[in-house]
């Protein structure tokens, strides 16, 4: 779990990282996706990014408290209903990273998966 | 899933057909007392009362009732049933949460084995933490001794967000320190407490916490279930066993890109389903594991 201080060194490090990948573009810069949830669904829960983009996911909940995981990165951060939350997705190869919900939200809680899909 | 052990690997191992000897035997050499007689436990597990989807499984209304009959009629009963947890389907209405529990004990009261115990999985706790649950069946997390062997029971799903919690692990330290080194632990868990596939969410997130704890022990095995599927790991000496369920069977993990149940076969009714008897071998303390079906075929 990333308290707000740790996604801000976790930040600070890429951001420190990106400085010596020729890839990276400057975190400033970076693609914002936004996505939204609500029981039992993301919406889009499928996202396509670039292999080699780094960009920020902004997701946001409208009913009940969630969390979004990221395990292929071990990533994830607690979702509050109305209170955007940011992580940011590091540079990938091409292939498809799948994202859930991890706490427990209700009885289509199982369904709550989304795909990252890295693409050439 | 690097320390799994497949099914044929574990009978390679244990030198056995249908029955699995497992866990270490770093116990050997104690002696045996009064105490620490032979016995066995039935565990049960994802008995989802609730759960009423027919292509899944079109007896959901009489397999829970049909395992309690094959326990009863087994010839020699055991010691004590451990019911590891998904109670009940989650519903998000607390009184039919409610229900479903009373329902459930009613029909667990039906064993004849004078000693059940009981622990829920997130199905039946994780939305009110544990609440309604506690109400039927009292604390989520508990040990006790049996026979010269101590059983803990961790509650890793009555936090929504699969964590065993600080509080929890204090309580689990405390619990340990009164066990020796060589002391037979048993945990019954519902979630696995490692990284068995983080994808389908089959991980407890502060499980590695509970097994740095329990790696000190020499003699530990867990038994647990929400995956509704026999698997067989090993993290370091612990061994790690997952239960199938007694409702619907689930996939093998990463097999497929859901984790949906698996559809009824209508020539193979009840197939995957099933509960499982465990026997203690005092002499090597290991485990004699034997999987069994709702109904015999």
């Amino acid at each position: 779990m990333l308290n707000r201080r740790q996604l801000l060194c976790y930040l600070g490090g890429a951001t420190a990282l990106a400085a010596t990948a020729p890839l990276l573009m400057a975190a400033g810069s970076e693609r914002v996706i936004r996505i939204a949830g609500r029981r039992f669904e993301w919406t889009p829960s499928t996202v396509e990014v670039k292999a080699g983009e780094a960009v920020v996911l902004e997701i946001l909940v409208s009913d009940v408290v969630m969390g979004f995981n990221l395990p292929d990165l071990k990533l994830r951060t607690d979702l509050v209903p109305g209170r955007p939350a940011r992580l940011r997705l590091p540079p990938q190869p091409v292939g498809e990273l799948t994202f859930l919900c991890d706490v427990f939200c209700g009885s289509g809680h199982e369904n709550m998966t989304g795909v990252i899909k890295v693409v050439a | 899933m690097g320390n799994a052990i497949d099914r044929r690997e574990f009978f390679r191992l244990a030198g056995l057909g249908s029955v699995v000897l497992v866990s270490g035997c770093a116990g050997m050499g104690h002696g045996t007392s009064q105490a620490q007689q032979d016995f066995y436990f039935v565990q049960l597990s994802d008995t989802h009362w609730g759960f009423s989807d027919p292509a899944v499984n079109p007896d959901f209304a009489g397999t829970l009732p049909k395992a309690v009959a094959a326990v009863n009629s087994l010839s020699v009963p055991p010691d004590f049933v451990m019911f590891t947890g998904d109670l009940t389907q989650t519903t998000d209405d607390p009184t039919e949460r409610r229900r479903r529990l009373s329902q459930f004990k009613q029909i667990a009261a039906g064993l004849t084995v004078p000693v059940v115990h009981y622990m829920p999985g997130e199905h039946d706790a994780a939305l009110d933490r544990g609440a309604a649950y506690s109400e039927f069946f009292g604390a989520t997390h508990y040990s006790f001794d049996h026979k010269g062997v101590h059983f803990i029971v961790l509650d890793n799903v009555s936090d929504p967000g699969a964590a065993i919690g600080d509080e929890q692990l204090t309580w689990l330290k405390g619990d340990l320190a009164k066990q020796s080194p060589d002391s037979r632990i048993v945990v019954f868990t519902h979630r696995p407490l490692f990284d068995l596939y983080p994808r389908w969410d089959w991980a407890t997130r502060d499980g590695d916490k509970a097994i740095a704890l329990l790696m000190p022990y020499r003699n530990v095995t867990v038994f647990y279930g929400h995956i509704h599927q026999e698997n067989h790991h090993m993290t370091d000496h612990i061994a790690h066993h997952a239960a199938h369920s007694l409702m619907f069977a689930l996939p093998a993990p990463g097999s497929q890109p859901k984790r949906t149940p698996v559809a009824w076969d209508a020539s193979a009714p009840y197939r995957g389903l099933g509960y499982r008897q465990v026997r203690t071998e005092q002499a090597s303390a290991g485990y004699r594991v034997a999987e069994l079906p709702v109904v015999k075929g």
